[in-house]
């Protein structure tokens, strides 16, 4: 019974990771295609990717430390997609978030790192959930479609931290360049593996995944949230809030970019600086969709686009392919996951009969997730 | 003043033209039920192609061509997923943008190198109308121009016209409001949908060639710097009609130029708070814009048959 019981698990886990897998071997053909086309050895290329990503220890932690805020951002979506809003704006909340916590882990000396560093943490959540509140706020009280309001407010953040940087935070004392003060000791993730960049933010990460797990499937509120996410006339017609819904789903959203954000400065660059994130917050959707969402998904996926990350430069150095090809390997990814019709396609344009069934366990697949 | 005017409203047109451009196509493909999110980098693409292909060809013309060509193709296969596998728009849209980042750095580096000397290329020069260009104040800023800027505006009425007065405009606007009554009255979806959303990528080809070579005259990397999603402000905005889209462009333009004139104007405000400006006047455009009549009430989402 309980050998069954197993097994039918596995089965179920490995239809679901059918698609992604094929996404994956899909856009690494993909991509080798353009490598080859660009005139370089896709073999090369992917051998060096990997040995940049996995070979060593070293090169392990560079995965996990690149991982951890494409994990956030990946949170980030995929908590505003659950309550039915794309969210377009990690990489701005992120950003706040980065300020937010870079002030608290400044300014703030003489506290021991037990009380620090999670008031820092704390700051970056805050940040970027009322920055996230604000797409909220607009979506709700105005009508402002949130695809365009979040890449605005992308923008207008960007500028905001180039300002602060440049400007009132600027560290005169140091150098020239444009970076606010070190993050004080008490405020840095110690280090948690000798010779890498492995800091104790991999436990934020998980603690995170865990609150995302909990909050959406074993609360009441991330019941109501799931429901509006899939039919919000049905959740209103239930009683459900879809305002409050949609700014609390807005707030933990942001809020996870924002914890993402300030992590990046408070362990790996221990400064804020302009132009720091280089697209996670748009990778982050990459990393919720390859994740179907799910906490483990995340995950996975997020150590994946990590590995892409850490792996590229060595594939730069040592197959000489520009880095930025990992990007269109990224763009196939999710393609071939949003487009997984496409691998049924075949029979969608043989029985159009079955293909009209095929919507229907769609739905009903999206209630039974409930 | 008076030239001081002049020069904004210069300015002002050259920068809301390729939002412009970009929002004309937009407005066909919205109409039709189709966001297409991915215009941001379709122009990043098509800002690329038309300085490479001016580069070997040593001609502007072949380098838009080129720009159309190849944006055309990504168009193609965002047409392909969102309307024949009929996944989602956003997300489509989302890995076109992800994938044209990616691009445009590559190419850029494997055809121009790392190297900082900027290749001179044919652009799109100026051509001043005879006439109408000596009109006082408005003379210089309308009919000093180069030419995709005459062609943008012109296309404001053809595209009204085009959309309101012809059959194919009223079919257009049929199938993004309700295209099961189309297909029952043997209206091609699919292929409707499909032309707008090529039409939508062939004007993203041409605003993005129009950002390297008739603003500037040279690509980097990110260059197109939102403007893509700003077409998309801009048609819903501009209540999804091509005369409002180009009052919104202009809007959002007149931004842009304000923010160069202050920062050649050394106000003292700090240059990023100018950077801004557009963005945060998009913001606000959209959240004044709440009556959406001509929203098509299928927007963003697929059709099949059954």
């Amino acid at each position: 019974m309980a050998a069954n019981s197993i097994l039918k698990k596995a089965e179920s886990i490995l239809k679901s990771s059918y698609y992604p897998l094929i996404s994956i071997v899909m856009a690494l053909l993909g991509g080798g295609i353009i490598i080859s086309a660009l005139g370089f050895s896709p073999i090369e290329a992917y051998k060096a990717l990997i040995k940049g990503s996995f070979g060593n220890a070293n090169a392990i932690g560079e995965t996990l430390v690149k991982a951890s805020p494409l994990i956030f951002t990946g949170l980030s979506y995929a908590i505003a997609k659950r309550c039915g809003i794309i969210n377009l704006g990690a990489e701005g909340q992120l950003y706040v978030g980065a300020l937010t916590g870079t002030l608290v882990g400044t300014t703030l000396t003489g506290l021991p790192m037990f009380i620090h560093l999670p008031m820092a943490i704390a700051a970056g959540f805050l940040g970027g959930a009322i920055y996230g509140v604000l797409v909220g706020v607009l979506k709700t009280k105005f009508g402002a479609s949130e695809l365009i309001t979040t890449i605005m407010l992308n923008y207008i953040a960007i500028n905001f931290i180039s300002f602060c940087v440049t400007g009132p935070m600027k560290d005169i004392e140091s150098s020239t360049f444009p970076q606010s003060k070190s993050i004080l000791a008490s405020a840095r993730y110690p280090q948690i593996l000798q010779g890498t960049r492995l800091h104790a933010g991999i436990f934020v990460v998980i603690l995170a995944l865990l609150f995302y797990y909990f909050f959406m499937w074993r609360t009441t509120r991330g019941y109501e949230m799931r429901v509006i996410g899939l039919n919000a006339s049905a959740g209103q017609y239930a009683g459900m809030n879809l305002k409050t819904n949609s700014i609390l789903s807005m707030f933990l959203a942001g809020g996870m970019a924002g914890i993402g954000g300030s992590m990046e400065i408070m362990a790996v660059q221990f400064r804020l600086l302009q132009d720091f994130s280089s697209n996670y917050g748009f990778d982050g959707i990459a990393v919720a969709l390859l994740g179907n969402n799910s906490p483990i998904g995340i995950a996975l996926s997020g150590i994946l686009f990590g590995a892409l990350r850490s792996g590229s430069g060595k594939m730069q150095m040592l197959a000489k392919v520009p880095s930025a090809v990992i990007y269109m390997i990224q763009g196939f990814i999710i393609l071939f996951v949003i487009g997984r019709e496409l691998f049924n396609l075949s029979k969608l344009i043989k029985s159009k009969r079955r293909n009209t069934s095929r919507l229907n366990d769609e739905k009903v697949k999206g209630v039974e997730s409930i | 003043m008076i030239d001081g005017i002049t020069s904004f409203l210069a300015s002002d047109i050259r920068t809301a033209t390729p939002i412009l451009i970009a929002a004309l196509g937009l407005v066909f493909s919205e109409r039709a039920g189709i966001v297409n999110i991915g215009t941001e980098g379709l122009m990043l693409i098509g800002a690329l192609m038309g300085v490479i292909g001016s580069l070997y060809s040593g001609s502007v013309l072949v380098g838009a061509i080129t720009a159309i060509l190849v944006t055309m193709f990504f168009s193609l296969v965002f047409a392909f997923f969102t309307i024949t596998v009929r996944a989602d728009q956003t997300v489509v849209g989302t890995a076109i943008n992800i994938f044209a980042s990616g691009l445009t750095i590559t190419l850029n580096r494997v055809v121009f190198g790392v190297s900082t000397s900027v290749p001179t290329i044919d652009v799109f020069d100026r051509v001043a109308i005879p006439v109408l260009s000596k009109i006082p104040v408005i003379g210089e800023a309308f009919f000093n121009q180069s030419i995709p800027v005459y062609l943008a505006f012109l296309a404001v009425p053809a595209g009204w016209f085009v959309l309101q007065k012809t059959n194919i405009g009223l079919k257009l606007r049929a199938v993004g409001e309700h295209p099961k009554a189309c297909d029952t009255v043997g209206i091609n979806v699919l292929k409707i949908r499909y032309q707008a959303v090529l039409f939508s990528g062939l004007m993203a080809g041409m605003a993005g060639a129009f950002v390297s070579m008739g603003q500037l005259s040279f690509f980097t990397e990110g260059m197109v710097a939102g403007r893509g999603f700003m077409a998309l402000a801009a048609v819903v905005f501009g209540n999804y009609t091509p005369v409002g889209a180009m009052l919104a462009a202009l809007v959002f333009g007149a931004g842009e130029a304000l923010q160069y004139r202050l920062q050649a104007a050394n106000t003292g405000i700090p240059y990023q708070f100018l950077v801004m400006l557009p963005y945060l006047i998009t913001v606000i455009a959209i959240c004044m814009m709440t009556r959406r009549s001509n929203k098509p009430a299928a927007s963003a989402v697929p059709y099949s048959k059954e």
